[in-house]
């Protein structure tokens, strides 16, 4: 059922970010749904599907992106690592600990993809990437993170209901 | 005699009055009194009918104001469905021009073949500008065939599907396009940037360019046809002790808001790998 579920879920969210976040930039930057989703799957307690949700979730962008198929995947791998380490240290506080991986992973996602363009040779400034494109949209995914983290966390617990002792 | 005379005098008297009364009646000699008698009356009567209709129209206000709310919430709703039907009309009016432009493309262009898409998307990552359009291969799209509008170069496909494809944007910052200043005569390369920034680089420094240039793809290397519109100069940079100077394009396409596109499908860019590698 959670991995039957990602499908959907992911593209759905794929289809949102294509249509419509991608067309809300500030500066060059955009909020990235996909990250903001696997972010708050993975810091849900329950959760023990959140490495195939990422997986699925990398696909699925690199087959739509530009960009080469596995550096999503390896950038989403990457986020939802620093999301298993965060929870364990603040795992009572996951709203906090939402904004502390958001900020993080968006930081390492998205410097990993300039990373990966430079070495293929595209000119990408270093101050224009990072004033113009990382940090806009580091800051529209913090501002995203928290009504994400709520619908994520309505699903997390549909779909791995609290067992109630008898 | 007498005796009918006393029986009946009082009778014989009020009818010769009331004869009198109506012959100054009917003569206007008793209008005035008329007047005066009738009055109070009319005054009377006044009154009594502006009190009824108050009440009158208090009785009945309740069945009134219900009537007119359902009234109004009626017309509310028929205004709302007019709303949205005419918002609807707007955007197949703005769909309708797009397309109707790009026909005039077409018609001006006769020899070319074209398959138009509409934009469905754009790349999930901001680093890469490119857009998604509904049409692929089985429309008869391959890699690397050129994108435009009607106002003009808008970029070149960069993967197919069956039914979608990617198109690379001018903008994009991977993107190098060969394109020439008609009116200088001389040549360079149109390159975007992370910003979306359009500039050409290269342009040797014994040229004068002007600001107000058009910018126009000149056809080398067999990436795009020549002759394509693709923005304008708008300001240049020269340093003497460069090799080259460069110059900021305002492109003539609206990249922010592009809806359909039209795809060049009988232009097949020319592959020149096994000509690098035989030189090596």
């Amino acid at each position: 059922m959670p991995i039957i579920i990602a499908f959907p879920i992911l593209a759905s969210a794929l289809i949102l970010q294509t249509v419509i976040a991608s067309s809300l930039p500030l500066l060059s930057g955009y909020a990235d749904l996909i990250l903001l989703i696997l972010v708050a799957w993975a810091l849900q307690e329950r959760v023990r599907s959140a490495w195939i949700w990422t997986v699925i979730a990398g696909l699925m962008v690199g087959f739509v992106s530009a960009l080469p198929t596995l550096v999503p995947v390896i950038g989403y791998v990457l986020v939802t690592a620093i999301a298993r380490l965060v929870h364990r240290r603040v795992w009572q506080t996951p709203i906090l600990a939402m904004f502390v991986v958001t900020f993080l992973g968006s930081l390492v996602s998205q410097g990993l993809v300039m990373a990966v363009l430079v070495v293929q040779g595209t000119p990408l400034p270093l101050a224009d990437s990072v004033n113009l494109v990382i940090l806009p949209g580091t800051l529209l995914n913090l501002l995203l993170a928290l009504p994400v983290y709520a619908v994520v966390n309505d699903l997390a617990q549909w779909v791995y209901p609290e067992e109630v002792e008898a | 005699m007498r005796n009918f005379l006393q029986k009946y005098w009082r009778t014989g008297a009020a009818g010769l009055i009331v004869i009198g009364v109506m012959f100054l009646a009917l003569s206007g000699y008793l209008a005035p009194v008329i007047q005066v008698a009738l009055d109070p009356v009319v005054a009377a009567q006044r009154w009594l009918g502006t009190r009824y209709l108050a009440i009158y129209t208090m009785l009945r206000s309740p069945g009134d104001v219900t009537a007119l709310r359902t009234e109004n919430e009626q017309l509310k709703n028929e205004n709302a469905l007019l709303r949205s039907q005419l918002i609807q009309l707007q955007e197949e009016q703005k769909d309708f021009e797009v397309f109707y432009s790009l026909l005039n493309v077409a018609r001006q262009q006769p020899s070319n073949d074209y398959v138009a898409a509409m934009v469905i998307g754009r790349d999930a990552n901001p680093f890469m500008r490119y857009v998604l359009i509904d049409q692929g291969s089985d429309a008869g799209l391959r890699r690397g065939m050129p994108v435009l509008t009607a106002q003009g170069l808008v970029g070149r496909i960069d993967a197919v599907t069956s039914n979608a494809a990617r198109v690379q944007l001018l903008t994009d910052a991977s993107s190098a396009v060969n394109i020439r200043l008609p009116e200088t005569g001389a040549e360079g390369i149109l390159v975007g940037s992370v910003t979306g920034d359009l500039s050409i680089d290269m342009i040797p420094q014994d040229v004068k360019v002007q600001p107000g240039e058009l910018v126009l793809t000149s056809g080398l290397g067999g990436t795009y046809p020549g002759n394509i519109l693709v923005g304008q100069v708008i300001s240049v940079r020269k340093q003497e002790t460069a090799l080259f100077q460069s110059a900021s394009v305002q492109p003539v396409v609206d990249f922010a808001s592009l809806r359909a596109v039209l795809v060049v499908t009988d232009f097949r860019p020319v592959d020149l790998d096994p000509l690098i590698q035989s030189a090596d």
